[in-house]
């Protein structure tokens, strides 16, 4: 904290004034603490910047070939007590350095509970974060308040002084979920939840986005942050609340498909477990959830009786997420670890459907139809396999 | 709202005769087109003077199929200096399409090539600029500063280079034919992946980059043996000259990390072609380890392109303070230690992912240890200009701005390591500035030291000064207006590879940047005059003594431009500096006694290999199968046949060594009198 | 060795060698060989760590157990070594500067190495058969990748010998070829080694996990 003082003062450079250096001058806890360390550590390294940026100039003056004046010696090419000075120099401001940011990371490490909410503010025992669970989609940010049992489109509200957990998730590439007022970022990852806990000490308007670059949409793949009172914020979760719409799965299927520059938009409800289907790349009807698929896969995989239940595990191989065909129906399904899900009557969102042969690159055919397997290819999927041993799920051939 | 920017543009079916390629694949946006047609006519009007002055045969015998390691070194630095233009040009766009793109208005670039551009930006900055220029000078000063004749392997050599020309030309090649990858100079999946990056751009990408690093592994490979088995008897490891160190390191860097980028490129081309699950996101494939991988070999290489240079900013400090190098052991062993250290720091390109805290911490720190043996090294420049005689020649210009811009560069890049400190500055405009902060101030300001300090050496005239000068005047300070104000966005959170913008007060900053760029332009325009002014006035600029600067490593021992063979007589080696040792010894170097100089023989099977799979690649970009096939059945014949010649060497006779050594002993005793 | 000197005074250090006593052709090809297995070491060195991450994702589909033929790998497993033996032989024909014996030694270890790659080629073309494509899962990208880069490279050892077989017969055993028949030589035994590393680490691990 005693770093801000002198933010402010370099804020007030003549150069730099009126700028609005949100990374420095955040308005929640986590940010601030990480503005600090960036402070900080620029000064200790500035102990030892400042002194060769110097040294530079000066001996670049006085040596200069024209001050004949200036002792040469063009033969002194060593000194032991020079040399372990400078090397031990670094050598205190990197242990210092490190210790710094030992310390630092472990305090400011994004998966850790907050243990306070400003300096001086322990969070009680009691206090229960906001959980928010962030999507990234193919240009827009999807939020989920499963305690408010609503969720929005590029829009975030939060209450002020209250800790938040944030559970992050992509939908189909890798972005970085950050707001720069509240704390560091962090990526989402397709098939990966990262968390980050943060909270904000100011009410306000700020501003989100991917800091990852995703693709074509990427530069409008913003959202708006609003910290509230938290009575403010009871209020706009219950007008919310109101509004009627439902997130289901098929409403999921259709906003992740690839968009730009999405309106705010608010949902009344939200499907259960969700986010997780997401996490799990199982939001589509018929998709295996990567957390069955890893259950079987730690007890051996499903042996060759599996070869051929690839439908329900290719999630984007064949087309982007939202463009195309991935329910294909040339595939067939034998092996099904979740059979309410087939079945779901869930409408099929509408395909696109995209040229395969451009997409799978080389012309080669799909999974499991290799050259050899080509043949069977062009057979009703069903009848063209071979005799298939039957392996038990819970007791896989040891 | 909904677009359908994911999937590709064409959608034409596949030929048996041109795979995907069609009309389709030639540029339709103006911009594009007109680039196209100056090329076209430029390289039209290249090809007519040529053939009008009759230059092909000279090109073909002496420059082409050429094994001396001087020519080779010089066709890498006029590679380097071809693309750097285009990378440069690049660079200019994204700087107008940022400063015009806001309050509604999207600029003049659409996403489809704003996005190319940046990434064609990265991919040709770093591998068909910083490499080649890099190359070029160990391949030009290496075998010199250690008394050899040539290097280890002199066709490796010349194929090596033609493998990098290759790759260049197929990155250019996408410029007209196609597009080029928009997924960032690293491609990183599921984003580079057959679903979300469909068209032919990744393919140009991964061929690219797989043809010049084949180059680039075996010319490492090449003077890694060089340096080892090729020094002057006499010279042991701790004799050897600080740039050779420094080479030697880079090599090993090389040899040790480009073979990861090779396998990493396979598996995402396997992902792509072949449809296996490396780095997808169901089957159980992992695009994290793409990111771990990449890095892995991505690290390195920023030490690879840097540690080099730093050898030229130690020959340029020693040479003009006319000092002995200050701690030149200590400078062994940074130099030793950065280059075990960079292989245990790459996650620091991604403390965002999720790593947990110790993690972090573990990379964190080394990161900031790295520091030291940097630390240590810029101290030792410090003290050799100490009690110096300090000539502030162009080479020594450039390296006292290296020093004041670089210190700058290596604070934000360990700030940068401090993972909280990272997660508010990650991939934000502060980050661009820290690392164009360390490559141009530490990359290319030493390759123009370098430039100015060893062109008289392979050409025989000095370059002139008052050009260098602006461009050094236009560079130094452009450099700053352009990269400081990213600086400060960073700081205000904008991130990178944005195309357009909300926030009107940032709109400022991308002004003064902006400006930045033509300042920077101005330089290197004033650069190309100072070569021009230079060639022409080379009379006056002659430079006939072999030791313009008072040098003190060998490459000064011989004459401006060196005989094909170097050095008449391989010198003996007694002390570090060991010119500077035989001047002071006032060794004259013998006037008889010449005998026959066993030479390796030129060949065109560089050249052939290199087309070959610049052929090949095409093919395989836009899935032409049959040619594919065609083409690299005839790599390896080429290969194969290229091993039945037993007859690779040739003998420059004693008479022939006899008058060339004379013609120089009358020209110092001219420039003498 | 005798050097003239050439600064005043005999006893003067010597600066230039008078006497050129050239690096002899190839002199340093065997170290720029060696480096040049160090890195290709490099690529099968990441292979095995994309397969040791990824090994373990069979995407609910087979596992080693479900699809490797433990005593058809043993019997390449021998072919393999087998020809390693017999380059050995051939080595030691070629240090009795018999060129009729290295030559002949060369072909067994030919021969040896396309049993090799018949097995592999047998045993890729049974998995895609049945079905278990590298494009299945991530598991068997890995494996079809790491083995079969393995595969590739005992393919070009094989070109090379042929064409080796070729050249001593036109040229005998000159200093030249000699150093080939050495390069192959360490680049075939290292790639047994390799497949040591594969045979342990992807299929017996493979069949006792």
């Amino acid at each position: 904290m005693r770093a801000r003082p002198i933010m402010a003062a370099i804020c007030l450079l003549p150069l730099l004034s009126g700028c609005g250096m949100i990374v420095l001058d955040p308005a929640g806890d986590v940010a601030r603490q990480q503005g600090d360390l960036v402070v900080i550590s620029t000064l200790l390294m500035l102990i030892i910047i400042v002194p060769v940026m110097a040294l530079t100039c000066w001996f670049a003056w006085k040596y200069r070939a024209a001050n004949t004046q200036a002792t040469y010696k063009p033969d002194w090419d060593h000194s032991t007590q020079l040399e372990l000075l400078i090397w031990a120099v670094p050598l205190l401001i990197i242990i210092c350095l490190g210790a710094v940011t030992w310390v630092g990371t472990h305090l400011l490490d994004p998966y850790r509970p907050l243990a306070r909410t400003a300096p001086g503010q322990p969070v009680g025992a009691d206090v229960e974060p906001l959980e928010v669970q962030v999507v990234a989609l193919h240009w827009k940010w999807l939020f989920i308040y499963p305690e408010q049992g609503i969720a929005t489109v590029n829009e975030l509200a939060v209450p002020e002084g209250r800790p938040l957990k944030f559970r992050i998730s992509s939908s189909s590439v890798m972005n970085s979920f950050y707001v720069p007022a509240m704390a560091g970022q962090i990526y989402a990852m397709p098939g990966m939840e990262t968390k980050l806990h943060a909270v904000f000490n100011e009410t306000g308007n700020y501003e989100g986005f991917s800091a990852n670059y995703s693709g074509a949409g990427f530069s409008n793949m913003r959202f708006g942050v609003r910290s509230m009172t938290p009575t403010g914020f009871e209020r706009w979760a219950a007008q919310a609340k109101n509004r009627g719409t439902t997130l289901d799965r098929a409403t999921y299927l259709k906003l992740e498909r690839p968009s730009e520059k999405e309106p705010v938009r608010r949902y009344a409800t939200v499907e259960t477990g969700l986010f997780d289907r997401v996490v799990n790349m199982c939001v589509e009807p018929g998709k295996m959830c990567m957390h069955d698929m890893m259950a079987i896969d730690q007890r051996g995989g499903m042996g060759r009786a599996g070869l051929y239940n690839v439908r329900e595990l290719s999630y984007d191989k064949f087309a982007a997420r939202g463009t195309g065909a991935t329910a294909s129906d040339r595939y067939i399904a034998e092996n099904c670890s979740n059979p309410e899900l087939l079945g779901t009557s869930l409408a099929r969102v509408e395909d696109q459907p995209v040229d395969l042969a451009q997409l799978t690159g080389a012309g080669l055919s799909r999974p499991r139809s290799g050259p050899l397997a080509a043949k069977s290819q062009t057979d009703k999927p069903s009848s063209a396999r071979p005799a298939l041993t039957p392996v038990s799920l819970t007791e896989p051939a040891s | 709202m909904t677009t359908d920017a994911v999937v590709s543009t064409s959608a034409a079916e596949p030929t048996f005769l041109l795979g995907k390629l069609s009309w389709n694949a030639l540029p339709h946006d103006p911009i594009v087109l007109a680039t196209m047609v100056v090329v076209i006519i430029g390289g039209a009007g290249l090809f007519a003077l040529v053939t009008r002055y009759k230059l092909w045969g000279y090109l073909w015998k002496e420059w082409f199929t050429t094994v001396d390691h001087k020519k080779i070194g010089i066709m890498y630095m006029i590679l380097g200096l071809v693309m750097f233009l285009r990378g440069f040009a690049d660079a200019i766009m994204m700087r107008l399409q940022q400063v015009m793109a806001f309050g509604g208005s999207e600029g003049y670039l659409d996403s489809h090539h704003y996005d190319q551009i940046f990434t064609a930006h990265g991919v040709i900055m770093i591998f068909f600029v910083a490499m080649p220029f890099i190359t070029g000078l160990m391949n030009y000063v290496v075998p010199l500063q250690i008394g050899a004749r040539d290097v280890s392997f002199p066709f490796l050599n010349n194929f090596s280079f033609w493998m990098t020309a290759a790759g260049a030309m197929l990155t250019m090649a996408s410029l007209f034919v196609g597009e080029f990858a928009a997924t960032g100079w690293l491609a990183y999946p599921p984003l580079s992946g057959i679903s979300y990056s469909p068209s032919v751009g990744v393919d140009y990408y991964i061929w690219a980059l797989q043809i010049a690093g084949v180059g680039t592994t075996l010319s490492g490979i090449n003077l890694i043996v060089t340096i080892l088995k090729m020094r002057a008897p006499g010279m042991g490891l701790m004799k050897m000259p600080i740039f050779t160190w420094t080479s030697l390191c880079a090599n090993i860097l090389i040899v040790a990390s480009f073979p990861v980028l090779t396998a990493v490129l396979s598996l995402l081309t396997l992902d792509r072609y072949v449809g296996t699950n490396f780095f997808t996101n169901d089957f159980g494939g992992s695009s994290m380890m793409y990111v771990n991988l990449i890095w892995i070999w991505g690290h390195p290489e920023v030490y690879i392109l840097i540690l080099p240079l730093f050898g030229v900013f130690s020959e340029v400090t020693s040479t003009f303070s006319g000092k002995k190098l200050f701690g030149y052991t200590s400078m062994v062993y940074a130099t030793v230690v950065i280059t075990i250290l960079s292989y245990v720091v790459w996650l620091h390109h991604f403390f965002t992912m999720g790593s947990g805290a110790s993690v972090n911490s573990f990379f964190g720190i080394t990161t900031m240890v790295i520091s030291i043996p940097t630390g240590a090294k810029l101290f030792n420049w410090l003290f050799t200009m100490y009690r110096g005689r300090i000539r502030f020649e162009l080479p020594m210009m450039w390296t006292v701005a290296f020093m004041l811009t670089f210190t700058i560069g290596g604070m934000t890049g360990v700030l940068l390591a401090v993972p909280p400190a990272d997660f508010v500055l990650h991939n934000s405009l502060f980050l661009i500035a820290h690392f164009h902060n360390v490559i141009i101030g530490g990359v290319l300001f030493g390759i123009f030291a370098a430039i100015n300090y060893w062109w008289p050496k392979a050409f025989g005239f000095k370059l002139n000064q008052f050009w260098g000068k602006v461009s050094f005047w236009c560079w130094v300070p452009g450099f700053w207006v352009a990269f400081a104000p990213l600086y400060v966005l960073g700081l205000m959170g904008v991130t990178r590879r944005m195309r357009v913008f909300d926030d009107p007060s940032l709109q400022i900053w991308f002004a003064i940047a902006a400006v930045g760029a033509f300042m920077i332009a101005a330089g290197i325009a004033a650069m190309l005059i100072q070569f021009a002014v230079s060639i022409w006035k080379r009379e006056a600029l002659a430079e006939t003594t072999g030791d313009p600067w008072d040098g003190r490593t060998l490459e000064w021992a011989t004459s401006s431009p060196p005989p094909a063979y170097n050095f008449a007589f391989t010198p003996r080696i007694h002390a570090l500096d060991a010119w500077y040792d035989m001047k002071g010894a006032g060794v004259e170097h013998p006037a008889d006694g010449y005998k026959d100089i066993h030479m390796p023989s030129n060949t065109g099977t560089g050249v052939i290999l290199a087309a070959i799979s610049t052929v090949c690649g095409f093919a395989l970009v836009w899935h032409i199968w049959w040619l594919a096939g065609a083409s690299f059945a005839a790599l390896i014949v080429t290969a194969i046949a290229h091993t039945f010649n037993y007859k690779r060497d040739y003998y420059i006779p004693a008479a022939e060594v006899a008058s060339t050594e004379a013609a120089r002993i009358r020209q110092l005793a001219s420039a003498g009198a | 060795m005798a050097s003239r000197t050439i600064a005043a005074g005999s006893d003067a250090p010597v600066y230039y060698e008078i006497d050129e006593h050239p690096h002899p052709e190839g002199h340093s090809t065997m170290l720029g060989f060696w480096i040049y297995l160090m890195s290709d070491c490099l690529i099968f060195a990441i292979l095995f760590a994309c397969y040791a991450v990824l090994g373990g994702n069979f995407a609910a589909g087979p596992g080693p157990r479900d699809l490797f033929d433990l005593n058809l790998i043993a019997l390449n497993t021998a072919m393999l070594l087998f020809s390693s033996i017999t380059y050995g032989f051939a080595m030691i024909a070629m240090q009795g500067k018999n060129v009729r014996h290295t030559q002949m030694w060369l072909a067994v270890t030919g021969l040896f190495g396309a049993a090799f790659l018949a097995i592999e080629i047998y045993e890729f073309a049974h998995l895609i058969h049945i079905g278990a494509t590298p494009q299945r899962s991530a598991f068997l990208s890995a494996f079809f990748t790491l083995v079969g880069t393995h595969g590739l490279h005992v393919t070009f050892g094989l070109i090379w010998l042929v064409t080796l077989i070729v050249q001593l017969g036109r040229h005998g055993l000159n200093p030249a070829n000699q150093r080939r028949v050495a390069c192959l030589s360490l680049f075939w035994h290292f790639l047994d080694v390799i497949w040591i590393g594969v045979f342990t680490f992807v299929y017996l691990m493979g069949m006792l996990t």
